[in-house]
């Protein structure tokens, strides 16, 4: 290990100026992927600058425009937030589905997209929910959609140097609900082997007006599926509009074949969580909580 | 390779002021074994997998072996040092005992400490919600029954107290 510098600024400013000067200075959130990476020798960096003192990362608000999330704010202080979890309890079940207690004390959404692993569970519900990135440099502030966000596998739209700031949820129309599944080979503890995320719009008599769905673990990056919330536009969400999203959402997958599943299985398993995520957000309109 | 200077890290540690040199790359759990000579606290993976290194930073619940020793600048750390009072078990480290939960020992510090902050926050959690609040605290011995009946047994001590 070259780390050399460990720093803690306080001001954004300040950690734009650490971070300048290339990829070996590296940003540190919760730090449950970052110093996992570091320990199993995936990298190497000599200066991490740690961004959980900057009050910006660490803010949390909640009012009539939507949530705005600092994108250091641990996984437990979302989950454990009533009116955030009544809300959007979509994306407060993806993020909560991170690890264990003890990790959840530490990871957050904006390390989930800023590792950018095609599997990220919060990413999909942030596409749903049609989340906005901040992002901030030395050259000044810039706003990317959640969907826009990752560019491939560990990669994203982020310069060296660059944070990511904050991540902002603009606050649902009514009747409005979102859910997350995904489907992971042990019960507990582990990585996504699909993932699908939904929001729906209902009129009052039952017919949905908007929708967006978006599906995890079967392509490089979440990918957002036009198709699949077409499928749910205009219908009533009888079973046959459920099943049409779920076949768009199986014909956009583009997964690989690993250990954890093969292509084939998660193909047809994106169709059934979208088809699933898309029942239980109607449940949650119909009979809000 | 550049110079490497050690860091001054001045922390609280189960409410007493500590302070510590440690590197840049040093992880809390590490810091508290081998600077602080504070090994209740074990390391099984080092990975954020098994739960044997959970303590508390600022009262969240956390794997020690993914926090690095120096964030614990002006924070607050409690370890399983911390949670037996005047010589007295806490009734979660007692109710391990009579229900023999624990064998080799080696998960039981992470177990203590992740299942008071549990019952801290829910005092009478089902069966379900303390296997899913462990779910991260692995045991490779007891299979695990026997940890989940002595932490629902000292919750209904504590609310019985
Ligand atoms: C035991 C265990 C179980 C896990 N289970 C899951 C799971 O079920 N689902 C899942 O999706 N993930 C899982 N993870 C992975 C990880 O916990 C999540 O991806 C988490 O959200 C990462 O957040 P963090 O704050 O810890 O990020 P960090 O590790 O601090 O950072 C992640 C990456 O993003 C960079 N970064 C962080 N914040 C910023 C920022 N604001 N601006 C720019 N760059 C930034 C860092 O440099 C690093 O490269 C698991 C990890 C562990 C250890
Ligand atoms: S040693 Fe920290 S989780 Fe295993
Ligand atoms: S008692 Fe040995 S690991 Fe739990």
């Amino acid at each position: 290990m070259s780390l050399v510098q460990y720093s803690a600024p306080s001001t954004l400013a300040e950690a734009l100026q650490a971070l300048a000067g290339g990829a070996a200075n590296r940003p540190l959130a919760g730090g449950t992927d970052l110093l996992v990476q570091v320990k199993l020798g995936l990298r190497d960096p000599q200066h991490i600058v740690d961004l959980k003192r900057i009050p910006e990362l660490t803010a949390l608000t909640l009012d009539d425009n939507g949530l705005r999330l600092g994108a250091a704010v641990p996984g437990a202080i979302v989950t454990t937030n009533r009116e955030i979890a009544r809300i959007y309890p979509g994306f407060t079940e993806a993020l909560g589905l991170i690890g264990s207690s003890q990790v959840q004390g530490r990871c957050s959404a904006g390390g989930n997209l800023c590792n950018a692993s095609p599997a990220a569970d919060c990413v999909p519900a942030l596409i749903v929910n049609r989340a906005t990135c901040h992002i901030a440099g030395l050259g000044g502030e810039r706003t990317v959609a959640a969907e826009d966000f990752t560019t491939g596998p560990g990669t994203h739209c982020l310069e060296d140097g660059e944070i990511l700031v904050s991540l902002e949820l603009p606050r649902p129309a009514p009747r409005t609900a979102d859910a997350y599944l995904r489907m992971i080979p042990r019960t507990e503890m582990d990585i996504a082997i699909v993932g699908a995320g939904v929001a729906l719009t209902l009129d009052e008599s039952g017919v949905c007006t908007d929708a967006r769905v978006a599906i995890g673990a079967v392509a490089p990056t979440a990918l957002l599926v036009p198709g699949a919330a077409a499928a749910l536009i205009g219908t009533t969400l009888d079973e046959d509009s459920l099943r049409n999203a779920g076949y768009a959402a199986s014909g956009a997958a583009v997964p690989i074949t690993d250990k954890r599943g093969t292509a084939d299985y998660r193909r047809k398993v994106v169709g059934v969580l979208v088809r699933r995520a898309a029942a239980i957000a109607r449940s949650r309109i119909e009979q809000p909580t | 390779m550049m110079q490497v200077r050690k860091i001054h890290v001045s922390t609280t540690v189960n409410g007493e002021p500590r302070e510590f040199l440690c590197e840049p790359g040093q992880v809390l759990s590490d810091a508290l074994r081998n600077n602080l000579e504070m090994t209740g606290t074990k390391e099984g993976c080092t990975t954020g997998d098994c739960g044997a290194c959970s303590v508390l930073l600022d009262d969240a619940l956390v794997c020690s072996c993914l926090v690095l020793a120096a964030e614990a600048e002006g924070r607050r750390v409690a370890t399983i040092e911390g949670v037996a009072q005047d010589g007295r078990l806490h009734p979660i480290q007692q109710q391990l005992l009579e229900h023999a939960g624990l064998q080799c020992g080696i998960c039981t510090p992470g177990v203590v400490v992740a299942a008071k902050a549990l019952l801290e926050e829910n005092p009478d959690p089902s069966e379900e919600e303390v296997r899913f609040w462990l779910a991260g605290n692995l045991c490779r011995c007891t299979g695990y029954d026997k940890i989940i009946l002595a932490v629902l047994a000292a919750a209904s001590e504590i609310r019985g107290a």
